[in-house]
């Protein structure tokens, strides 16, 4: 019962903030709208005992994600006056395709067999020491450990990407050229001159 | 008969033409002539020999193949030959005249600068026309028949530089086409219930297919033979120039005069009767197409002779002639008396070539004059083609003795003896026009060679027109313009031809028309055997001629002889009297019955039109402009109709994606 | 108890909203990203009700994954959009239209 609130609860303000999302004008009121989404996911995902991944979405995607773009909002200098505030012509058919979406999906989901499983049952309560963090560690690190690393290495691809991207040279900022370190030889930096020793007073 | 030899016989006037066509600019004029006059001189002699071997009943008949072309769904095509009395005549006649008008063109063609392009064609067509008739299946018989259309045409239009040449050249190919599109369905029919393009396969089946029908439409079907006959036949009609498909042959007089002595006279306009009286076997069997031969045959005969009275040009006139004598073989055909009609077809081409040679001989003469208003009295200058020409006209009138009377007087008794439909009206129209041909002959000879010499006033009024300097006129020569005879390459010919003019006749009516000459290359029913009912009272040939005198064609002969005096000779002003008094008569006769007017303003205007409709309609509009340039602009407005989808705005696709989402739930949803 | 039937319809009104965002949105690119994002939330929303209601790990563990990509994806994303703001000194969607055909 309390859980049911809950959900409803938590549902309203989740989809009133994506509403949010899309229709507030500052993009920094967007932005800040989207963590709440994510929050309120978040909350939802503990009451069907999903923890860890809940944790996980608020630290990595409110934590991180959100946070870059909160940077690069604010870094680009947008000129709040020049964003139109224009609906197309054709918004009433967005709305209607997006209305439509929802019902034809919702119908499918609340018919009976229409999924292929009862959908209109909760689900079977877990055990009391059920640990969700450590169900999916079991399952990450044995059978997902390949999958695992090649996530990591995307990671690291991501990193090199945007680095490559963005990065730019500035002209007359001094900088050291690490191949050309490298690439030195003995001739470029060392002179031998033969001399003969210096003779006493 | 040796294959060989009959292979030789038309295989050396083909030779000789490519020699002379191909080589004729290393080999000369004389070269050229010399060599095609040694094909056509050969192959005449061993056709009279073949001939003779023929007459003697030495050698059987022979029908056999030389050489296989090709092998289609079971019906071979072949070179066959099959040489009979029939064929071994008009092989003599063919190769005889051709070797006439040979030598007489050395004379006439003297300055023309086609000289041995023109032998080159005279022999071609001697080799197409020897081709016709001795085939001995359909398809070569097609072959020569159409070649001898295209030396026809390449002749007519020899001279390619005159527009009214080549007007009569195009006109006579496609009027002969129409008669070949009827002539193929005939043959059509034939291979359609025979299988087979022999001849000795029709005439064996001949009896069966009289029996049977061919569905026209869902409510008639026609007997088979008659309509197989009628087809044949109007490929005669536009072959041997019966009306309505006549209208070739007057103007076919644009050509050289011996080839309209050679081809429109002796032997391709006689194609026609010699391939109806080779198919008397299927003929026989249906009344129907032998009325139908019978009654336009006659038309022929009566109403083209009329023509003939009213022109002014020489050749046109003896053209008429020809069209009027082709029309009496026709109807000798349609009576069932094939011989006759095969008798007047060998005595009309020695008088007939005759005529035109002399004509050519008075051309010559006049300086290549042919207005017959401008000659006159040139009998004193040129003797030979006087008697000569007077000799052809007499046989052509059918004076007693001469052989025209044998072939003309059997022909007008055979239609008087039969009782099929229409002899009646034919009987009429051959008897009337004997007196139309006697008219319409002694007019040219009185107004060519008797009378007032009116080529000097003409001459007179010409100089007075070129006035200056009459020296540089061509063909002035330099003594005034007086007529002289002809050289004897042109003379000799005319002599050659006039001695079996007078004699052929009496010689050989006997043995042709009454003594089974033809024997089984002629086929009669019992019941149609007109001719023999008229060969009961055969006694002979000078009988014949003596009583000649007592008939009635000798009377309407001597009458039309008589009006010519005197219209045209004793008192000429009566003949412009009358002209003017029977006018509205008189202007139907020069425009020929309006045929001519009918097809260029009917038939070839309706048949531009129709071209000129589907070129701008069919053509330009629906398949240039509706289906290629329709279908490129079509293509291009909707590409430029599609291209404002790619907006290169990411959220109009995302857009679209989304509506597409939605459709397809919707569509899975629906089929769920 | 919360139903499977009651969290896939709010996946999919969070989705329809997301994606509604996308194309209506005439401001900025940012927006665009963000919506993005929600579009994957709702994406996972459905994966770890589905594996709770199957009892099927997998699906959980196909969210971790997920979030990682995500997490790579609007990093870039990101970066393409400042060398964007950087060459066109703006970031209005009606601006892009270079794809135009």
């Amino acid at each position: 019962m309390l859980v049911q609130a809950l959900f409803y609860l938590f549902g309203t303000i989740l989809v009133l903030s994506a509403l949010g999302v899309i229709s507030a004008r500052n993009p920094v009121y967007s932005a800040l709208a989207l963590v709440m989404c994510f929050v309120t996911s978040a909350a939802i995902w503990l009451l069907i005992e999903a923890e860890f991944l809940a944790v996980v979405l608020v630290l990595v995607y409110v934590g991180a994600v959100m946070v870059l773009f909160l940077f690069v909002v604010m870094m680009l200098d947008i000129n709040l006056a020049e964003l139109r505030q224009g609906f197309t012509r054709f918004a009433w058919l967005g709305w209607l395709t997006a209305l439509a979406v929802i019902v034809e999906i919702a119908g499918v989901v609340w018919a009976k067999g229409g999924l292929g499983v009862d959908a209109s049952h909760g689900a079977t309560p877990t055990a009391a020491d059920y640990s969700n963090t450590l169900a999916l560690g079991e399952v990450l690190y044995t059978e997902y450990a390949y999958p695992l690393e090649l996530a990591a290495m995307l990671l690291l691809v991501a990193i090199v990407a945007a680095i490559a991207l963005t990065m730019r040279r500035r002209a007359g900022l001094k900088r050291q050229d690490v191949d050309a370190q490298v690439a030195v030889r003995a001739a470029d930096r060392l002179r031998i001159v033969k001399m003969d020793p210096e003779q006493g007073p | 008969m040796n294959p060989h030899v009959l292979l030789a016989i038309p295989l050396l006037p083909l030779l000789a033409a490519i020699v002379a066509g191909l080589f004729g600019r290393y080999i000369g004029r004389v070269g050229a002539h010399l060599i095609t006059i040694a094909g056509v001189a050969v192959s005449c002699a061993l056709s009279v020999g073949v001939l003779r071997d023929s007459l003697a009943g030495r050698v059987p008949t022979y029908d056999g193949a030389v050489y296989t072309w090709l092998v289609s769904d079971g019906m071979s095509m072949q070179v066959g030959f099959l040489v009979d009395r029939l064929t071994a005549m008009m092989m003599a006649v063919v190769t005889f005249v051709s070797l006439c008008v040979h030598v007489y063109t050395i004379g006439y063609m003297r300055d023309d600068p086609g000289y041995t392009r023109f032998f080159s064609y005279i022999s071609l067509f001697t080799f197409s026309m020897l081709m016709l008739v001795m085939a001995n299946n359909f398809m070569q018989l097609f072959f020569g028949w159409e070649a001898v259309g295209v030396v026809s045409y390449l002749l007519i239009g020899f001279w390619y530089t005159r527009p009214s040449a080549i007007f009569a050249n195009l006109k006579a190919f496609i009027v002969n086409r129409i008669g070949d599109f009827g002539f193929v369905l005939g043959i059509a029919g034939v291979a359609y219930f025979t299988h087979s393009m022999r001849y000795a396969d029709a005439f064996a089946a001949a009896p069966q297919i009289a029996q049977s029908f061919i569905p026209l439409s869902s409510a008639y079907a026609a007997p088979a033979l008659t309509l197989i006959c009628i087809c044949l036949f109007i490929g005669a009609m536009g072959k041997s120039a019966q009306v309505p498909l006549h209208v070739w042959l007057p103007d076919s007089m644009e050509g050289p005069t011996p080839i309209s002595a050679l081809i429109h006279a002796a032997t391709m306009v006689t194609a026609g009767i010699f391939m109806v009286a080779r198919m008397s076997p299927l003929f026989e069997y249906s009344e129907g197409a032998l009325s139908f031969v019978l009654v336009i045959g006659a038309t022929t005969a009566f109403f083209m002779g009329l023509l003939g009275v009213v022109n002014n040009d020489i050749k046109r006139v003896i053209a008429y002639s020809t069209l009027s004598q082709l029309g009496y073989m026709t109807v000798a055909l349609g009576v069932s008396a094939y011989s006759a009609g095969m008798f007047h077809l060998m005595t009309h081409a020695f008088f007939k070539a005759l005529l035109f040679l002399a004509a050519g001989s008075v051309i010559i003469g006049m300086h290549h004059e042919q207005d017959m208003r401008k000659m006159g009295g040139l009998a004193k200058y040129m003797p030979i083609t006087a008697v000569t020409c007077w000799i052809g006209a007499l046989a052509l009138i059918g004076t007693p003795f001469f052989s025209g009377f044998y072939s003309k007087d059997a022909i007008i008794e055979a239609v008087g003896e039969s009782h099929r439909w229409g002899a009646g009206y034919a009987y009429w129209c051959v008897l009337l026009g004997v007196f139309v041909t006697a008219l319409y002959t002694f007019r040219m000879l009185f107004l060519t060679f008797h009378g007032p010499e009116r080529f000097r006033a003409a001459h007179a009024a010409e100089h007075h027109h070129h006035g200056h300097a009459p020296a540089e006129e061509p063909g002035h020569e330099a003594h005034g313009g007086t007529p002289h005879e002809s050289p004897w390459v042109v003379t000799l010919p005319l002599i050659a031809l006039a001695i079996p003019s007078v004699l052929i006749g009496a010689l050989t009516v006997g043995a042709v028309l009454f003594g089974g000459y033809f024997g089984p290359s002629i086929f009669v029913l019992p019941a149609n055997d007109v001719l023999g009912r008229v060969g009961e009272e055969f006694g002979g040939a000078a009988q014949t001629a003596l009583r000649g005198f007592l008939a009635p064609p000798f009377w309407l002969a001597l009458a039309g002889v008589v009006t010519a005096w005197v219209f045209f000779l004793w008192r000429p002003q009566l003949a412009d009297a009358a002209a003017r008094r029977f006018g509205g008569l008189r202007r139907l006769l020069t425009h020929k019955y309006y045929f001519d007017w009918f097809n260029e303003h009917v038939i070839a205007a309706l048949t531009r039109g129709i071209g000129v409709g589907l070129w701008k309609g069919g053509d330009e509009a629906l398949i240039d402009g509706a289906l290629v340039n329709g279908t490129a602009m079509g293509v291009g407005w909707f590409g430029s109709v599609l291209r404002r989808v790619q907006s290169g705005y990411l959220y109009s696709y995302a857009f679209w994606m989304m509506i597409g989402l939605a459709l397809l739930l919707g569509w899975f949803l629906a089929h769920a | 108890m919360i139903s499977l039937a009651q969290l896939l319809t709010l996946s999919a009104i969070v989705f329809s909203v997301a994606v509604a965002g996308i194309f209506l949105n005439r401001k900025n690119v940012i927006l665009l990203l963000m919506c993005v994002e929600l579009l994957l939330l709702a994406a996972n929303f459905n994966f770890i009700a589905f594996s709770r209601y199957l009892g099927d790990l997998n699906g959980q563990v196909f969210v971790f994954f997920i979030l990682t990509v995500a997490a790579a994806e609007s990093a870039i994303g990101l970066a393409i959009l400042v060398v964007l703001f950087r060459e066109r000194r703006s970031i209005n969607v009606e601006d892009l239209n270079t794809l135009k055909g």
